[in-house]
């Protein structure tokens, strides 16, 4: 770091900002540590670790998917539950000598994925809002509205663009899992996000 | 239900996990394959008549050691995506060298060869019967490499699938090659590679709607 720069505003950022990271870090190498400690006495028949270890995990996951679903909210918990199951019954898979980070993350993502999809051809077939909710939903109509103003600007939108720039920016999936889960390369889901926002900020100017 | 409950009910669940009863049942699945495609060649076909003079050329060791070097490295693919958060590493890489190489290797020498003897060279006198019943002899292999990986937690379908119809593929390739007529690189290098491909690509399509959990 050049000496001008000591003590600026943009040092004192920087500096900041890397102490966070740090915390954070230590922070999840401590909760790695203690959970691993709990699944493997789990795995060896210890049915109050395992409680423990599925609790904190439920808390963990919560916050993990409620970032990632936040078009779908009441999804979350449902999604909570099934990830915490496919862990139950695919523990036969964890090895030991292996982080309990990675394994946890890629099965979370894995379910995250799946549910996604599902709810994307869920949604093709059904208009999300209907009726009822429309009449009932008076406190929440702003929210509504804004949410069905983007799902028609969408429409005009081709299937593959639609579809990553719904992953992508919508619901918070990187650009490595949308490509698994459209079946499109990365490169083309970065294209397709990046066409998509071109093409709707085009329409959005020209006001049709 | 609410999470607490569901979090109480599986805890009430704990057992000691037998980890190598599963990778057991995974290796077993997996050797099956090979075996039953060698019995379905002596059933169906029969090894070719002059085998103990063939065995004694390199080429006709070449020829079963291509699909079984795929098969090992496919073995060890399936393996790692089998298991949540295993790195893959080179292991795609190795279980598609032995084709890419004995492909170019065949394109060699189709390259150096005389005009005329080019087309006897690629296309053998048996080039159909060795996709059709490559990919006949692959087939119980893939089923039973996908139950395999039923067994696992495989997150990337497609790419799972695929690793089981290329080992399955191989499996099949491997016993054909005690029937196969043909001793020529060309001919290795096109309908051997295509033979263990085409499982592949059903790998693919089928692991995505049967793998997932």
């Amino acid at each position: 770091m050049p000496a001008w720069t000591m003590g600026s505003p943009v040092a004192l950022a920087v500096a900041t900002d890397r102490r966070h990271r740090m915390d954070a870090e230590e922070r999840a190498n401590a909760i790695e540590q203690r959970l691993r400690a709990q699944f493997v006495a789990a795995l060896d028949g210890d049915a109050a670790s395992y409680r423990a270890f599925l609790s904190a995990l439920g808390a963990h996951l919560r916050a993990f998917l409620r970032r990632r679903m936040a078009q779908w909210p009441d999804d979350v918990e449902d999604l909570v539950q099934e990830t915490l199951l496919a862990i139950h019954d695919h523990r036969h898979t964890y090895r030991r000598e292996q982080p309990l980070t990675a394994w946890v993350h890629t099965i979370a993502r894995y379910k995250l994925i799946d549910h996604l999809r599902a709810r994307a051809r869920h949604e093709a077939l059904n208009d999300p809002l209907d009726e009822e909710l429309e009449l009932f939903a008076r406190s929440d109509t702003e929210a509504a509205e804004a949410r069905r103003d983007l799902q028609q600007m969408l429409q005009v939108l081709p299937e593959r663009q639609r579809r990553a720039l719904m992953l992508v920016k919508l619901a918070g999936a990187s650009v490595a899992e949308t490509a698994r889960a459209t079946g499109q390369s990365e490169a083309a889901v970065k294209v397709g996000v990046h066409r998509g926002i071109k093409a709707l900020a085009a329409r959005f100017r020209s006001g049709t | 239900m609410r999470t607490d409950d569901l979090v109480a009910a599986l805890a009430a669940d704990a057992a000691p996990v037998d980890n190598a009863r599963a990778e057991r049942r995974f290796r077993d699945r997996l050797l099956w394959g090979p075996a039953i495609a060698i019995v379905l060649m002596l059933l169906l076909l029969g090894p070719r008549p002059d085998l103990a003079e063939a065995m004694r050329l390199p080429m006709f060791w070449l020829k079963a050691g291509l699909p079984a070097s795929v098969a090992a490295a496919c073995w060890l693919l399936l393996y790692r995506l089998g298991h949540p958060g295993a790195r893959l590493g080179r292991s795609p890489a190795a279980a598609l060298a032995p084709l890419a190489l004995v492909s170019l290797a065949g394109a060699l020498v189709l390259w150096n060869a005389a005009p005329a003897e080019r087309e006897s060279l690629l296309f053998g006198q048996t080039w159909r019967d060795c996709l059709v019943n490559v990919t006949i002899l692959a087939l119980p292999a893939l089923a039973l490499a996908l139950l395999a990986l039923r067994g696992l937690a495989p997150t990337r379908l497609a790419l799972a699938g695929a690793a089981a119809g290329l080992f399955a593929g191989a499996a099949g390739a491997f016993a054909y090659a005690f029937h196969c007529p043909e001793l020529e690189v060309p001919f290795l290098g096109a309908w051997y590679v295509a033979g263990m491909l085409m499982p592949a690509v059903v790998g693919a399509l089928l692991g995505r709607r049967l793998l997932r959990w």
